[in-house]
């Protein structure tokens, strides 16, 4: 039971990092680049928060399923597959939790003076420093929000890691899917289970508030 | 204005967490309908069975609305073992179906169950693999097999304790990609091309025809599986629940569950 808490801390913080990575260039583009066609990608983005994650879970299997459209040339060129492995778990979290950093940190960005940025550009800055240093910091509480919105949502994930990456417990049996199992089987072992994610999510939340509240 | 922006950003995570835990209990419960009570022998009867059931309790159903008007049965498939344990918490149901003893005994151990169970069919596993069986899988030791992937069902759904009492008879130890939380979502895995390989009913194999094949093996003998059904204690419904149970043992019903594969006990 020990494996599923620790992978189900392991996978949420790695599909957090992922959604770090993509999720803010993507926040930015949306915040800050006029561009054909943004109001239909602003709506995918928040598609993951509409469909139910059972739904989602399909949908990725039919994208990276072996079957699927990505998958399918994956597994033929690399012989890799990512359902019912460590990495399906992230990318199903990461897909089901990436619209609460992205509107977040889009938000964020929308309340920030774009005008900083222009004076950072005029006094030389590279556009990547004046997003490093000036940009980033501005909108700092709104990223740290966001990833802990997008970090909860991806411990709690359900439905689509059991659709899309299957339930082995210490490989892919989270801790969400643990107490679905375990309510089967014992009540007990499934309430001592519930009691147990819910102490540490709410401590790492509280550590991590505390912490971010001290240094803005 | 920090200490605000925090305030809205707690809010918001709990209403989101709040929502989303709310949805997916709806989505793992299942939506049995409470029964009204009601005359005897009308109004809903609600039916709890094993996911392997679903096919033939359904045109079971349909028959036995046939012949009595008055009821209206409602079904709810899942693995046998979240079923058991839905009663045993308060689940609001006429009929609970399992595919196996063990299952059955969690619900008459707490007393939730009116007399004692009785066995209506039977049923073994098979290897359910892609239709025309393209990586020639034709006995549980070729499972085992280095990059064959194989999807089982939990050790507390009954597919899954059978499936370990095969393979233990068999002395095949594998380490299967998966484990489903019921029969139906380990041949759906077959069905997408997920793995090449789940041990199923094989009713289950038969009902999916048109997408896998069903593999006969001889260790499947040694796990066969009864599958027996109860009226439930707190049913609102209990004379349709005792109408049900009778029904089920009746030659016609029982010609339905031989038609999709299953044995008599």
């Amino acid at each position: 039971m020990l494996a599923a808490l620790r992978l189900s801390l392991l996978t949420a913080t790695l599909a957090t990092a992922a959604c770090l990575l993509l999720g803010v260039p993507l926040a930015w583009m949306l915040a800050r680049v006029p561009f054909r066609g943004r109001r239909l990608v602003r709506a995918l983005v928040t598609v993951p928060l509409v469909l139910p994650p059972v739904v989602g879970g399909v949908a990725l299997l039919l994208v990276f399923g072996r079957r699927g459209l990505v998958g399918g040339w994956l597994d033929a060129t690399f012989g890799f597959s990512l359902p019912f492995t460590t990495a399906g778990v992230v990318v199903a979290e990461a897909f089901v939790a990436m619209p609460f950093l992205v509107i977040s940190v889009e938000g964020a960005l929308r309340g920030a003076d774009a005008r900083y940025e222009e004076a950072a550009a005029t006094l030389g800055a590279s556009r990547w420093t004046a997003f490093r240093r000036v940009t980033l910091p501005l909108i700092g509480p709104g990223v740290a929000a966001g990833a802990v919105l997008c970090w909860a949502r991806a411990l709690g994930e359900f439905g689509a890691t059991i659709t899309f990456a299957g339930n082995f417990p210490g490989r892919t049996q989270t801790m969400p899917l643990a107490v679905y199992l375990a309510l089967e089987q014992d009540l007990d072992a499934a309430i001592v289970l519930s009691l147990l994610l819910l102490v540490v999510s709410v401590a790492i939340l509280a550590g991590l508030r505390d912490r971010w509240l001290g240094a803005t | 204005m920090t200490a605000r922006r925090w305030a809205a950003v707690a809010a918001a995570a709990l209403l989101a967490t709040a929502g989303c835990a709310g949805g997916e209990n709806d989505a793992a419960g299942g939506g049995a309908s409470p029964g009204s009570g009601g005359a005897r022998g009308s109004g809903p009867v609600t039916v709890l069975a094993a996911a392997s059931l679903t096919e033939s309790f359904t045109a079971i159903g349909t028959r036995f609305e046939q012949l009595n008007p008055a009821l209206d049965v409602t079904f709810s498939f899942g693995g046998s073992s979240g079923l058991a344990q839905q009663i045993v918490s308060g689940a609001p149901a006429d009929v609970f179906a399992a595919a196996s003893p063990a299952t059955m005994r969690t619900v008459t151990d707490a007393g939730d169950a009116v007399g004692a169970p009785v066995t209506f069919a039977r049923n073994q596993l098979v290897i359910a693999v892609a239709k025309g069986n393209p990586r020639g899988l034709t006995s549980l030791s070729a499972l085992a097999g280095p990059g064959v992937k194989v999807a089982l069902c939990a050790e507390p759904v009954p597919c899954g304790a059978a499936a370990s009492k095969a393979l233990d008879a068999a002395g095949v130890r594998l380490t299967p990609v998966t484990l489903e939380q019921d029969v139906r979502a380990a041949l759906a895995k077959v069905k997408l091309g997920e793995v090449d390989a789940a041990l199923v009913y094989r009713t289950d194999a038969g009902a999916a025809a048109a997408d896998v094949d069903g593999v006969e093996f001889p260790e499947s003998a040694g796990a066969v599986n009864d599958y027996p059904i109860v009226a439930l204690r707190d049913a609102p419904n209990p004379a349709g629940a005792a109408a049900f149970v009778a029904f089920v043992r009746t030659p016609e019903a029982q010609q339905i569950l031989a038609d999709a594969g299953f044995r008599q006990p």
